[in-house]
């Protein structure tokens, strides 16, 4: 095991775009092992606050820090589920090995990676077909082994499940806890209170761009502090 | 009008009897059609996809430049080749000016831009759709090239069907370069320029047929192609 790059810290975190601020000032520490959810309404700032954890945004002010002080480790130790995933145009076992190839694995040392990644994500015998033919589900499955398969310590999720239906969702979601209980420390971003419950180990809620609560997840569905953040919990349309 | 009728009759027994003559200038046509927008597709697309995936200095102008040079008059091009290939001219040693050789040359010269500017849209509209999937995965802007172009064929191959289109169809530049020897750099199109002002109709009117009929079946079959390929590969 290489040297971990948790926790992430998010210092001042800020982030503007056509001169409207909003991420204000995310101060915040995610410590290792956990599945933290980012919660909030839409237009929370759910969203932009992963893509500036996973480097895809740059801040406008303050940092995210990753721990130890090579980049390329910080970077190769993540992965990212998009809410409407990419697939390339080519088959889902050419998905999953481009992205071992970026990783720089050999050709030999890719097949049963790529084999074993689709086993676990149920599309084994799926793995000649056309990824863009896949069903929203699947495509969100192959998306999730793809990102498994590189075995970030961190993985980032985007509301992976808001385009699914109940039964797709629910296999998700038991992909996304195998996926933590193999080890990696999962990020993600939900609207869905019930995915919330239950798969947050700590919560993040976020209300307009700010940090309203950040603890343990039973404690905040006991006992939010925020107005908003009690308003949320009992289904009150927040805006 | 019987100057007409008597000119399809001919045209038709030259095309039906498969006349030595004209099967060798379609022949020739082809060859130097493919290769100069094989040549272009080598160069055309690898630099579209690089204008449009890479920042550097001048992209601005670059981008200007192939966008304006999509239109590039031919003769222009054929005179610019001219001076390159002759005698005097830079590259004269290699007495390519007059041969088929010099009608790629000049093809590729045509065609590029126009690919490279396709390319380049077409790339640029896809990285819109892949950037932060690829990004996320760690691809490179100088590695996510290939990785578009081959995610691109479908829509690609439509465009090298339009450039061979347009290839296929250019007279003056070939005329300019090639000379329109006969035997030698004889063409479809220089040929029917030549026979027309000579005033004999039938094989120019054979050669003009076949050309029509070969640029519907090229763009057929780009139509059917590329509806075959965006439907398997959406």
């Amino acid at each position: 095991m290489t040297a971990t790059i948790l926790p992430l810290v998010f210092d001042g975190l800020c982030f503007d775009a056509s001169g409207e601020r909003l991420i204000h000032d995310l101060t915040a520490t995610l410590r290792g092992g956990a599945r933290t959810i980012l919660l909030g309404p839409n237009g929370a700032g759910k969203s932009l606050t992963l893509r500036l954890a996973h480097g895809l945004l740059r801040p406008s002010a303050g940092s995210v820090r990753w721990t130890g002080n090579r980049a390329q480790a910080a970077r190769e130790g993540q992965a990212m589920v998009f809410q409407r995933p990419v697939m390339l145009r080519r088959s889902v076992a050419a998905n999953v090995d481009y992205a071992l190839a970026l990783r720089g694995l050999a050709r030999a040392t890719r097949r049963p990676l790529v084999d074993e990644a689709l086993a676990r994500a149920g599309l084994g015998d799926m793995a000649k077909r056309s990824a863009r033919v896949l069903s929203a589900g699947e495509q969100q499955r192959l998306a999730l082994a793809r990102a498994w398969a590189v075995e970030p310590e961190v993985l980032f999720l985007d509301e992976p499940t808001a385009n699914l239906d109940p039964a797709a969702t629910r296999t998700v979601e038991e992909m996304i806890t195998a996926i933590h209980e193999a080890g990696a420390t999962i990020i993600m971003t939900t609207h869905d209170l019930g995915q919330a419950h239950r798969l947050a180990d700590e919560i993040l809620f976020l209300h307009r761009g700010r940090l309203m609560e950040h603890m343990a997840a039973a404690a905040f569905f006991a006992g939010p502090q925020s107005a908003e953040a009690k308003a949320f919990l009992t289904g009150d349309l927040l805006w | 009008m019987s100057d007409f009728h008597d000119a399809f009759a001919s045209a038709f027994s030259l095309i039906f009897g498969l006349n030595a003559d004209l099967v060798e200038i379609i022949s020739l046509s082809l060859k130097i059609t493919f290769s100069g927008v094989a040549l272009s597709a080598l160069i055309g697309l690898p630099l579209g996809a690089a204008v449009a995936l890479l920042r550097f200095p001048g992209r601005g102008a670059v981008v200007v430049v192939l966008n304006a040079f999509m239109g590039l008059p031919p003769v222009v091009v054929g005179l610019v080749v001219y001076l390159l290939l002759s005698r005097s001219g830079a590259f004269g040693v290699l007495g390519l000016l007059f041969t088929p050789t010099a009608m790629i040359i000049a093809q590729c010269f045509l065609i590029t831009p126009i690919l490279a500017a396709l390319t380049r849209q077409i790339i640029a509209d896809l990285w819109e759709e892949y950037s932060e999937q690829l990004r996320s995965l760690g691809t490179t802007p100088a590695r996510a090239i290939p990785t578009l172009l081959i995610d691109a064929r479908a829509t690609l191959l439509t465009t090298i069907l339009a450039g061979f289109g347009r290839a296929f169809g250019e007279v003056g530049a070939v005329m300019i370069v090639g000379g329109n020897i006969a035997h030698s750099t004889r063409v479809m199109t220089t040929a029917i320029a030549l026979e027309t002002s000579k005033g004999d109709l039938p094989l120019a009117l054979g050669l003009g047929m076949i050309l029509l009929l070969l640029s519907l079946a090229i763009n057929g079959g780009a139509y059917v192609l590329g509806d075959i390929a965006r439907r398997e590969l959406r």
